[in-house]
């Protein structure tokens, strides 16, 4: 059972790195080489935090734009393209096809992120000739923005299950940028009375919190996230997964394959 | 021993419609059996069903109402898959991998041992006629190459019961003799085929039973020989060096092309159009049946049952055997 939601996830994480997604890490070196040339010779003392504020930024976006597009296309691609026609006349459940897509994807994911952060640290090293201790808490953000781009990955899933997939990127697009100014959102339920208070608090607690997943800024200043806190942003995102995988399941096991 | 196939009362209706949603129905309920051991030609034209019955069988779709068991297990319960073997129509794969590494994905997901997965994988591919092509994308292979791919994959884990979805399309003319190999030797190796086409031939060349299925509604089980030996057939003659009245009032039909003369003749009066054809010293080129497709049979035996809409009027619609099964001697010595 187990088994075969790692062979689709492997199969998953071919197919990502056979149609050439790992090629942005191409863009991403060539930002990060061109940022450590020029913010070497042109900032004063801040080269660090503009180093770090940019290549964590360019990781979120990078990994955000992946996740979304291709996670959009994980099961509608497989049915407009009828090759699950083939898997699933193997034996294999359908909840196993959902996890399997989804792990190979978060897997892709991940290993985009650690290549990403290793250019990071490489553009850091550029700049300073040193690495301090301090740019030990970069990898608590890193951490989080894989947890970020793991959870974008679930919403798209849980999305391209019943819509089409333009309508599934803009749902999930949609709810990142809801995601992101998440604590706005339980501000203003703060502020807010009556009916709306509620809707508000409702949709604060129902959107991923990406706000919370990020440590970008502080990261920068060298101030990094707990190991607590890193293990409750661990377990939020574990449950959130969870839940839109569940969701996606729960309508892909009852579709019909025309 | 239970039957290989059962179904009980399977049926399709799906809603279409954005406002009002209409009911079209695309499997009446089917009950059918497909015995072990047995090679079992499932037929009708585009939109019969057939497509929509391998679905339900494989659990791609869901049924409205009835069962299905397959080895005596439901439908439903994943280790029904283990023991057969599915080619979808048309069927498309992964096109970033090379054949190979598609059947070792599927010798994967279906239990085959590390250590046997390779032989495997090797064996089912030079069992389809696939070989030279162990570093070719799959997005490189042609029509036919993809249908051998699909053919290899259904066969790979040596399943009990293998289910096969338009085989022959999009094969050349030696590919689908290749195919009907296939399943002959499968056949041999006491598998149990269910196959579904819209070519007659195929169906007779290969078939213990056939069942015809039309407008979603199955006509009739049975042998094909019996089902068509109520069917009078025509035949083709082809022949130069003669005019075409040659044949006179036997000829149905005439058309030339090139230096021959094409003339379609009913079968009973073959032997009298080629004694015509040899008194005006024509030279015959060849014959060959036509046949007509089982449901086109019967369409024109008149079936009040037959529930055709307005866009289904029955269409004439003839076959032509691929590899006539003639008396070869015989037309010879009639041409003399």
């Amino acid at each position: 059972m187990i088994r075969r939601v790692l062979y689709i996830a492997h199969n998953t994480f071919r197919e990502a790195v056979r149609d050439r997604v790992l090629y942005n890490l191409v863009i991403f070196a060539l930002l990060m080489i061109g940022a450590a040339i020029l913010f070497g010779q042109i900032s004063v003392g801040i080269e660090r935090i503009v180093i770090i504020n940019l290549g964590l930024s360019a990781m979120s976006i990078f990994g955000a734009l992946i996740a979304m597009f291709i996670g959009i296309g994980l099961v509608s691609k497989e049915i407009e393209k009828r090759t699950l026609y083939t898997l699933l006349a193997h034996p294999v459940r359908r909840w196993e096809f959902i996890a399997g897509k989804f792990a190979g994807l978060a897997g892709t994911l991940a290993v985009n992120a650690c290549l990403m952060g290793m250019g990071v640290y490489a553009a850091l090293w550029y700049v300073a000739h040193r690495l301090t201790s301090g740019d030990v808490s970069l990898l608590g953000a890193m951490y989080c923005i894989v947890l970020q781009l793991v959870i974008i990955t679930a919403v798209a899933l849980l999305f391209s299950s019943f819509a089409s997939p333009v309508m599934a990127a803009v749902y999930t697009f949609a709810l990142f940028v809801i995601g992101s100014f998440d604590q706005d959102l339980h501000a203003f339920a703060g502020l807010a009375h009556g009916a709306t208070r509620w809707l508000a608090m409702a949709a604060a607690y129902a959107v991923p919190n990406f706000a919370s997943l990020n440590f970008i800024s502080s990261a920068a200043h060298g101030i990094g996230a707990g190991p607590k806190l890193l293990a409750l942003n661990s377990a939020y995102a574990a449950v959130y997964c969870v839940t839109a995988l569940a969701g996606a399941t729960a309508v892909f096991e009852r579709r019909n394959l025309k | 021993m239970s039957a290989a196939i059962e179904i009980a009362g399977l049926s399709k209706q799906y809603s279409v419609g954005f406002w009002r949603k209409r009911p079209r129905i695309a499997l009446q309920p089917l009950h059918m059996e497909v015995q072990r051991g047995e090679v079992f030609g499932y037929l009708g034209h585009n939109g019969a069903g057939k497509t929509t019955t391998l679905k339900l069988l494989m659990g791609l779709i869901f049924p409205t109402a009835g069962s299905a068991r397959v080895l005596n297990l439901d439908i439903g319960d994943p280790a029904m898959k283990e023991r057969i073997g599915f080619l979808p129509e048309q069927p498309y794969f992964y096109d970033y991998l090379t054949a190979p590494e598609l059947l070792t994905y599927f010798a994967q997901l279906s239990g085959i041992n590390a250590g046997n997965r390779e032989r495997r994988v090797r064996t089912a591919l030079i069992r389809v006629g696939l070989r030279g092509i162990d570093r070719l994308q799959l997005r490189k292979f042609s029509k036919g190459m993809l249908q051998r791919v699909g053919l290899a994959q259904a066969i790979l884990h040596d399943p009990e019961v293998v289910i096969l979805d338009e085989p022959m399309s999009g094969l050349d003319p030696i590919g689908r003799r290749e195919v009907r190999d296939l399943i002959q030797s499968l056949k041999d190796d006491g598998k149990t085929i269910l196959f579904s086409t819209h070519i007659l031939s195929d169906a007779e060349s290969l078939c213990d039973r056939v069942a015809v299925l039309q407008k979603g509604r199955l006509r009739v089980v049975g042998r094909v020989s019996e089902l068509t030996a109520s069917v009078q057939g025509r035949m083709e003659v082809t022949w130069r060096d003669a005019p075409a009245e040659a044949l006179g009032g036997l000829a149905v039909e005439n058309r030339a092309g090139g230096d021959c003369i094409r003339s379609v003749v009913l079968e009973a009066e073959l032997d009298a159009a080629l004694q015509a054809l040899r008194r005006a010293r024509g030279r015959l080129i060849s014959v060959t049946p036509i046949r007509r497709s089982l449901e086109q049979y019967f369409l024109e035996q008149g079936d009040t049952e037959t529930n055709l809409g307005r866009d289904n009027e029955p269409r004439l619609q003839f076959q032509t055997s691929e590899t006539p099964p003639f008396d070869t001697e015989r037309i010879a010595e009639l041409a003399k």
